[in-house]
């Protein structure tokens, strides 16, 4: 019976299911609702919305499968008005009426019909009486059978309640399509964990006081050790600018995820542009960070490196020599060479790239992903690469694996 | 396990005021049987609704304040090793009995509770990633194992489950899909009115519309990091009764904006606004 309206919600992005079907029936047939629209639109949005995320969607989709006009509500005191412009010319209408009618301001009609309304959904039991069938209100009531109609449609006072409410929209505030799905990327990268045993000795081994105090003789015997913290060091470095611009938003995810991990001992995050000159920067603005051999001299080879990056360049930008300092120089190194230096060092190692995959077997992306294993930066692609990482060591050079 | 009778309807308490969508989605937490999830801004009463349901309908209330390191298994119960190792040391006790030392964590006392009980788990974002997910069980099925003693508890009564979550993490799909979601609106100042009115009845009229004005054009302030909440403006208004203030006004010297305003930054930007004669309105 509601099923279109199921399929409705999951057009606009409420993922309902079967567990949800069932759930509302089976409230329902308790009489949750209290055989009214108003009741069903209380109990359906709290049994098939499940992130404040969604209410707007659910206004929306209650509008439009239940009435079909979303905007009756809000055009409701221009619909009266003109509609009571009409009236005037009326010729049944007192003298008495048309003065009352004239002396009313929209504000003032727009109270009394929702004052109206609110009567109506009290007194409802009784009947189907709707908003203004009788038409001898001295306020030109006919004005509001009509307004009544099409906010009410078939059922009355009480529906126009739940329209109204699902019309006001007042969730519009919290829909956030932007946050997508940041926990898939965290449950992600979470695997990326290891822990050890380091620090102050200060939990109960039990195994081991158990042992220690029957060698003992029964003599008590406690002993403790460090507790496990997570022993991951990472260090990240995202491409930015120029060609990586359409990515902006997949990357800011990544980077706020990373950033809000808290399993890693340490991350480091750097930055650079197209390809890595003999420099790593601190700042998306390239400022800052450190040259490669200080990177290299600081931190080990136990350090997962993720680049992150488009890999896709003109070839000769492969090639240009560069200082340390990432300046040009004839007798420098190559930007691959020193993408390579960076790919010998850590034992571990990926690249995720946010282009397609069929984009991948030429070009600069190709000579890439000869120095690093490359993964595409989706949900999948990032468990594959955590996986990759988590790995025991690596064949350097023979790691593309695509 | 027997349903709960339908005539058992949650309507609010008089220290507590819902309205409909409040009320409907308890009641289908209590129909269905389902745990009740509770969002909202701080200080809208998300865990003062526990407390209302057991109040109303007449339920103990358990407990459980979730922190970071919680782990699911803290929920259900700790096989306490130290009091073990300790009692067979100075011979205390029955230490063959391995029962004594397995003590329940507050979703296993509510499910060995001999009756209904409202079990409130609170905060359940604050805990980690995979928290919610180990819990999927329990809550489905009422029911967990005793590893040590290969005892099984089950609940004799599904007590009422009440979870609250800030938002700071998000729910695994599969947890949210067997709850009852309900979002807790900033309530409107004629609710609001009601709602100082029953935390401090008898106050002066002109005083609560005063305090109410104020809070909503506070609130209505951009450039506040934390806007003040219900719970805040209770606290004020009570600290203005206290100190006997009778007149307010929206200026740099509001009284006691400290107990509106947590942030120091706010405090600033509130002043500074007023400074200028300038206010950045919503």
């Amino acid at each position: 019976m509601f099923l279109p309206f199921f399929y409705e919600l999951r057009r606009r992005g409420v993922k309902v299911g079967a567990q949800e079907a069932l759930a509302l029936a089976g409230a329902l047939k308790a009489g949750l609702h209290d055989s009214s629209l108003d009741g069903f639109y209380h109990v359906a949005r709290a049994l098939l919305v499940h992130s404040e995320t969604q209410l707007d969607s659910f206004d929306q989709a209650f509008l439009s499968h239940f009435q079909g006009v979303e905007t009756a509500g809000l055009e409701l005191t221009q619909e009266l008005m003109s509609w009571l412009e009409e009236a005037r010319d009326r010729p049944r209408l007192t003298p008495e009426e048309l003065a009352l009618l004239e002396a009313l301001d929209p504000e003032e009609i727009r109270r009394l019909f929702e004052e109206r309304l609110r009567e109506q959904k009290e007194r409802h039991d009784g009947g189907n009486r709707w908003i203004g069938t009788g038409g001898t209100s001295p306020f030109g009531n006919n004005g509001f059978a009509r307004g009544g109609m099409r906010v009410g449609g078939k059922a009355g006072g009480k529906q126009g309640m739940a329209m109204m409410q699902a019309g006001a929209r007042r969730y519009a505030g919290y829909r956030d399509d932007l946050v997508l799905d940041t926990r898939q990327l965290a449950v992600a990268l979470r695997k990326l964990r290891a822990f050890a045993r380091d620090g102050a000795p200060d939990e109960l081994d039990i195994d081991e006081s158990i042992s220690a105090t029957a060698r003992n003789a029964g003599e008590l015997e406690v002993v403790t050790r460090p507790p496990r913290r997570p022993n991951t060091r990472v260090v990240l470095a995202m491409d930015v600018g120029g060609s990586m611009d359409p990515y902006a938003a997949v990357m800011s995810r990544l980077f706020s995820v990373a950033s809000q991990a808290t399993h890693f001992k340490e991350l480091r995050i750097y930055y650079f542009h197209n390809c890595v000159y003999g420099k790593l920067y601190a700042t998306p603005q390239l400022t800052g960070g450190m040259t490669v051999p200080e990177l290299v001299a600081q931190v080990g080879r136990h350090h997962k490196l993720v680049m992150v990056g488009d890999a896709s360049m003109a070839p000769y930008e492969l090639a240009i020599r560069t200082d340390a300092e990432g300046r040009y120089k004839a007798d420098g190194q190559e930007g691959l060479t020193w993408l390579m230096q960076l790919a010998q060092h850590f034992e571990r190692n990926v690249w995720l790239n946010p282009e397609p995959m069929g984009s991948w077997r030429s070009g600069s992306i190709a000579m890439i992903a000869q120095v690093f294993p490359m993964f595409s930066l989706t949900v999948e692609g990032l468990g594959e690469a955590v996986a990759h990482l988590t790995r025991g060591r690596t064949v350097k050079g023979a790691a593309a694996r695509r | 396990m027997t349903p709960a009778p339908p005539s058992v309807r949650f309507r609010g308490t008089d220290s507590y005021l819902t309205h409909e969508g409040l009320q409907a989605a308890v009641n289908c937490a209590l129909t269905l049987q389902r745990p009740l999830l509770v969002k909202g801004e701080p200080g809208t009463g998300k865990t003062l609704l526990a407390e209302a349901i057991a109040q109303a309908l007449g339920h103990t209330l358990l407990t459980w304040h979730v922190k970071s390191t919680t782990r699911a298994q803290d929920g259900l119960y700790v096989y306490d090793t130290v009091q073990r190792l300790y009692d067979s040391r100075f011979g205390d006790g029955d230490v063959r009995d391995i029962r004594r030392y397995i003590r329940m964590g507050p979703l296993g006392e509510a499910f060995s509770a001999p009756e209904r009980v409202v079990l409130l788990i609170d905060e359940v974002d604050k805990a980690d990633l995979e928290f919610p997910n180990d819990l999927l069980h329990e809550l489905d099925r009422m029911r967990f194992r005793v590893t040590e003693t290969n005892d099984e508890v089950a609940a004799k009564h599904r007590p009422i489950v009440v979870i609250t979550s800030n938002n700071e993490k998000e729910l695994p799909d599969a947890f949210l899909r067997r709850c009852v979601f309900h979002f807790i609106d900033f309530p409107d100042a004629e609710l609001m009115r009601r709602i100082v009115d029953v935390h401090h009845p008898g106050l002066d009229a002109a005083l609560a519309d005063q305090a109410l004005k104020v809070f909503y054009e506070l609130r209505g302030f951009t450039r506040l990091r934390k806007r003040p909440s219900t719970s805040e403006l209770i606290d004020w208004i009570a600290v203005l009764k206290a100190q006997g203030v009778s007149d307010l006004k929206l200026d740099e010297n509001l009284p006691f904006l400290g107990a509106l305003l947590k942030k120091e930054q706010d405090l600033v930007s509130v002043a500074e606004a007023f400074g200028r004669g300038r206010r950045t309105r919503a």
